[in-house]
C-alpha cells in the first residue's frame, strides 16, 4: 500500500455530488449548430483550413497546427460551414472569439479514421500524432498534451492519472472512471510509454468508491492480460483542492513542486481521466478529440451527465436539464474555481467539464466585504503556504512589487480562502486582479523597451545616413575640383592652340572668383572653352540643312524663294528651321 | 602641540588618499538618475513634452530644467512614480490624458510617399516610395508624428479596445447597500 502525503491547508465545501454522480452518461443530440473556436489558448489563434460554404464530416480537421503550443481542430459533427467570423466564447469577460460555425446535416457521419498502430511507433510520432489529434488537458486547463509529454531530457518514472475531482457538482470524470475504466487504463498505458515512465498511480477521492472499484478492476484486469504491473489505484482523502496538480503530486509522492518549476523536474507527470480516455479514443480508434464529458447540474429539473460535441451552444446544452424558473446565472467549472458565464450563447469547448444552473436559493449573492480582521484564517486554508492577508492588502495599496515578494504568482485561485473569510472578502477576486494588472504592466514595459531599442537604432541610422550623404557630397566637390584642375593644367600646357581665343575680347578679371588656384590659367582655360563651344555651334549650323528639299515641285521652290526673299528683306538670315527650335531647348 | 597636529594632518591624509583612491576605483559613468527616469517614461518618443524623445526629456528633469507633468502618454501615474522618485511634488497634468491609440493609414488613400515613414521614431511604418503604406499596430506607441507630414491626410489614430486578449481582471467592486 503506497503511503499518503498530506498538503497544507484546503477546505471542505458541500460536495453537491450525489445530484448527478448516479447518472449515465448520455449522448447529447445534436445541436442546430455548433461554433468551433479557433483561439486555442492566449497566445495562439489556428488558422481554419475550410472555406464558408465547405462540407465537412465528423472529425474532419478544420484549422491545423501551428506552432508549438497548438493542436488540431476538428469538426464535431458532419455539416456545412456557415461561416467563420467572431462568434460568443466562453469567458469571463464576455468577448467573442474568431470562431468556425458548422450547420450539422444530422446525420454526424465520421470522415474516414485509421487507428494509429502505436506497437511500433517511437515517442515523437505518437506526440505528433497525438497533436495533430487535438489532445488537450481535459482537468480545465487545454494546456496541449503532446508538449506535457515531452519530457526532454528529465527522466519521468511516474505517471499520475487524475481523478480526485475535488470540485463541488462535477461528476464527469466520476462517472467517465466507472463507466470506461478500461479505455482509460488502457490510455495511460499509452502516455505511460511515450514518457518512458515504470508506474502509474490514478488518484481518485475517496468520495468516489464505485469509481475506485471500476478503475481497480480495470487495472487489474490490464495487469492479467498484458503482465503488465505498476499501475495502482489509490484512495485519497477527499479535500478540496486534492485535484490540483501540485497538490495530488504532494500527496500521492510527497514531492513538493517549487515555483517555477512542473512535475517533470521531479520525475512526475500529471494528466486528467478525461484526458487519458481520449489519448486512447485518438490511437485506438482515429478519433480526434470532438466530445466531451460534461456535467449539468445546479438549479435544473433533470441534472446528467451528457457527451456533447464540441462547439455545442450552451444554451442548447441547458434545455437538456430544463432550468428552473428562479435560475438567474450559469456557471462554467465548478463554483470555487469556475466563473459566470456574461452570456449563454458561448459554446462548451474542450476545457469545459461542468455548467451549473444557478439561482439566489443555491448560490446567495455574497454578503457584503467586510474589514480584514487580521484572524488569519486564509493562511491557515491556503493549500500554497502562501499569505492571503498580506496579499490582499498590498493589492488594495496597489503595490504590486510588495504582492510578487509574497509570491502572488504561486497562487492558483483555488478560492479557499475567500471560502474561508469571515469577513467574506473576495480575495481571490483581487489576486486576479493584481495578477493580471502586473502582466499587464510587464508587457507595457517589454514594448516600451522595445520602442525605445528601435528609437535608438533609427537615431543612430539618421545620423549615420546623414554621414554618409555629406561625405559623398564632398568627394563630388573635390572631384568637381580635381577635374577642373586638370583643365586648366591642359589648356596652360598647350596655349599655342588657343587661337580662338584671341578672337573674343577679353572678360573683367575682376569678376574672377579669388578662389582659383592659377587665375590666369583658368582664366584662359575657360575662354578656349568657349570659343571651342561657339565653334561647335557655328560648324553644326552650317552643316544643318533643310531637309525634304531634293525633290521638290517648282510651285514649292517658287514659294521658298518667296520665303526666303522676304526674309532677307526683313534683315533674317536664312537659317535652316531645325537647329534654331533645338537651342532653347539645350 | 606639533605632535597633535601631525596627526591631525596625518589623518586627513590617510582619508583624502582613501577617497581619492575610491572616486577612482568606484566611479559612475553617466548620471544614474537619468537612468531611473527614463525608465519610468514611456518611451513613445513622441516629443509632446518639448524635448526631442523620452531621453532628452529625462536629462533635462535631471537638470531641473523640465518639470515633471508634461509628459501625457504617461499619464498621471507616470507623474506620481517621478514625483515619488525625484522628491518633488504631484502636480496635475499638463495637457489632457488620451487614451492609448494606434495609428492606422486608409490604404485607399494612401499615395507613397514615405513621409510617416521617417516621421515614425519608432520605425513602426513598413512601406517603399510609390508604393502602399501600412502601421504595424504592435510597434506603434501613438505618438502621433506621423499626423502632421501625411499630403494627404491618411492616417487616423484608432484607440485601443478591449478584447480577449488584453482583457484584465477588474478591481472588485464592493456593492454598497441601501439599509435605511
Amino acid at each position: 500500500m503506497l503511503q499518503l502525503f498530506k498538503f497544507k491547508g484546503g477546505v471542505k465545501p458541500e460536495s453537491h455530488k450525489q445530484e448527478s454522480a448516479n447518472l449515465p452518461i448520455r449522448t447529447a443530440p445534436l445541436p442546430t449548430r455548433v461554433i468551433i473556436p479557433l483561439r486555442l489558448n492566449s497566445l495562439t489563434t489556428a488558422t481554419p483550413t475550410v472555406a464558408v460554404g465547405d462540407a465537412v464530416s465528423k472529425g474532419q480537421c478544420i484549422a491545423s497546427a501551428e506552432g508549438r503550443m497548438s493542436t488540431g481542430i476538428h469538426a464535431s459533427t458532419s455539416g456545412q460551414v456557415i461561416a467563420i467570423e467572431d462568434a460568443p466564447y466562453p469567458h469571463p469577460s464576455g468577448f467573442s472569439a474568431r470562431s468556425v460555425i458548422i450547420a450539422p446535416d444530422g446525420e454526424d457521419r465520421w470522415c474516414e479514421l485509421t487507428p494509429f498502430d502505436e506497437t511500433n511507433a517511437d515517442p515523437q510520432s505518437l506526440r505528433d500524432y497525438l497533436r495533430s489529434a487535438g489532445i488537450v488537458g481535459l482537468g480545465g486547463a487545454g494546456f496541449p498534451s503532446h508538449i506535457k509529454l515531452s519530457p526532454g531530457n528529465a527522466r519521468i518514472d511516474t505517471l499520475i492519472i487524475n481523478g480526485a475531482e475535488c470540485e463541488p457538482w462535477i461528476t464527469c470524470d466520476d462517472r467517465l472512471m466507472r463507466e470506461r475504466a478500461t479505455a482509460i487504463i488502457a490510455g495511460a498505458r499509452i502516455m505511460r510509454r511515450v514518457v518512458g515512465a515504470q508506474r502509474i498511480i490514478v488518484g481518485i477521492e475517496d468520495n468516489k468508491p464505485e469509481a475506485i472499484a471500476a478503475m481497480q478492476a480495470a487495472a487489474a484486469a490490464e495487469g492479467k492480460t498484458n503482465g503488465e504491473a505498476g499501475i495502482s489505484v489509490v484512495a485519497v482523502p477527499t479535500r478540496y483542492p486534492a485535484g490540483g496538480e501540485k497538490q495530488l503530486i504532494r500527496v500521492l509522492t510527497g514531492i513538493e513542486i517549487p515555483f517555477g518549476k512542473l512535475g517533470f523536474h521531479y520525475g512526475v507527470q500529471c494528466f486528467n481521466v478525461g484526458t487519458a480516455y481520449a489519448v486512447h479514443r485518438a490511437i485506438a480508434f482515429g478519433e480526434p478529440l470532438v466530445n466531451r464529458v460534461v456535467t449539468l447540474t445546479g438549479n435544473v429539473d433533470q441534472a446528467g451527465n451528457w457527451e456533447v460535441p464540441i462547439g455545442m451552444p450552451i444554451s442548447e446544452f441547458i434545455t437538456l436539464g430544463t432550468a428552473k424558473a428562479d435560475t438567474d446565472r450559469y456557471l462554467m467549472g465548478g463554483p470555487m474555481m469556475g466563473f459566470s458565464l456574461p452570456g449563454i450563447d458561448a459554446p462548451l469547448i474542450k476545457t469545459s467539464n461542468c455548467i451549473i444552473a444557478g439561482s439566489p436559493k443555491l448560490f446567495p449573492p455574497p454578503a457584503p466585504e467586510m474589514p480584514c480582521i487580521r484572524c488569519g484564517e486564509c493562511a491557515k486554508a491556503c493549500p500554497i503556504e502562501l499569505q492571503p492577508f498580506e496579499l490582499y492588502w498590498h493589492t488594495r495599496a496597489k503595490t504590486f512589487g510588495k504582492t510578487q515578494e509574497y509570491h502572488i504568482f504561486d497562487c492558483i485561485e483555488c478560492g479557499c480562502c475567500s471560502f474561508v473569510c469571515p469577513s467574506r472578502i473576495p480575495l481571490v477576486q483581487y489576486f486576479r486582479f493584481a495578477k493580471s494588472e502586473i502582466w499587464a504592466r510587464e508587457k507595457e514595459k517589454n514594448a516600451a523597451d522595445q520602442a525605445k531599442a528601435r528609437f535608438e537604432w533609427k537615431t543612430a541610422r539618421d545620423e549615420r545616413e546623414k554621414a554618409e550623404k555629406a561625405e559623398k557630397l564632398a568627394k563630388a566637390a573635390a572631384a568637381q575640383a580635381a577635374k577642373k584642375a586638370a583643365e586648366a593644367a591642359a589648356a596652360a600646357a598647350a596655349p599655342a592652340d588657343g587661337t580662338a581665343a584671341a578672337e573674343i575680347p577679353p572678360p573683367a578679371t575682376a569678376a574672377l572668383p579669388p578662389a582659383a588656384a592659377t587665375p590666369v590659367d583658368a582664366d584662359a582655360a575657360r575662354k578656349a572653352a568657349i570659343a571651342a563651344a561657339m565653334e561647335r555651334a557655328r560648324a553644326q549650323r552650317e552643316a544643318a540643312a533643310p531637309k525634304n528639299t531634293d525633290q521638290l515641285t517648282p510651285a514649292q521652290q517658287r514659294e521658298i524663294a518667296a520665303v526666303d526673299a522676304l526674309r532677307q528683306q526683313a534683315g533674317i538670315e536664312p537659317v535652316p528651321e531645325i537647329p534654331a527650335a533645338e537651342e532653347p531647348k539645350s | 602641540m606639533i605632535m597633535s597636529i601631525a596627526i591631525m594632518a596625518l589623518g586627513a591624509i590617510v582619508l583624502g588618499a582613501a577617497l581619492g583612491y575610491a572616486s577612482i576605483r568606484f566611479k559612475v559613468e553617466g548620471d544614474p538618475l537619468v537612468e531611473k527616469i527614463e525608465a519610468i517614461l514611456p518611451q513613445t518618443q513622441c516629443g509632446q513634452c518639448g524635448y526631442p524623445g523620452c531621453r532628452p526629456y529625462a536629462e533635462a528633469i535631471n537638470k531641473g530644467e523640465a518639470d515633471i507633468n508634461l509628459c501625457p502618454p504617461g499619464g498621471m501615474e507616470g507623474v506620481a512614480k517621478l514625483a515619488d522618485l525625484l522628491g518633488r511634488e504631484v502636480k496635475p497634468l499638463e495637457a489632457e490624458e488620451k487614451p492609448k491609440a494606434v495609428a492606422f493609414i486608409d490604404e485607399q488613400t494612401c499615395i507613397g510617399c514615405t513621409l510617416c515613414i521617417q516621421a515614425c521614431p519608432v520605425d513602426a511604418i513598413v512601406g517603399a516610395a510609390k508604393q502602399m503604406h501600412t502601421i504595424v499596430a504592435d510597434l506603434c506607441t501613438g505618438c502621433e508624428l506621423c499626423l502632421p507630414p501625411c499630403p494627404v491626410e491618411c492616417i487616423t489614430m484608432e484607440t485601443l479596445t478591449e478584447n480577449l486578449d488584453n482583457w484584465k481582471w477588474k478591481y472588485p467592486i464592493v456593492a454598497i447597500k441601501q439599509v435605511a
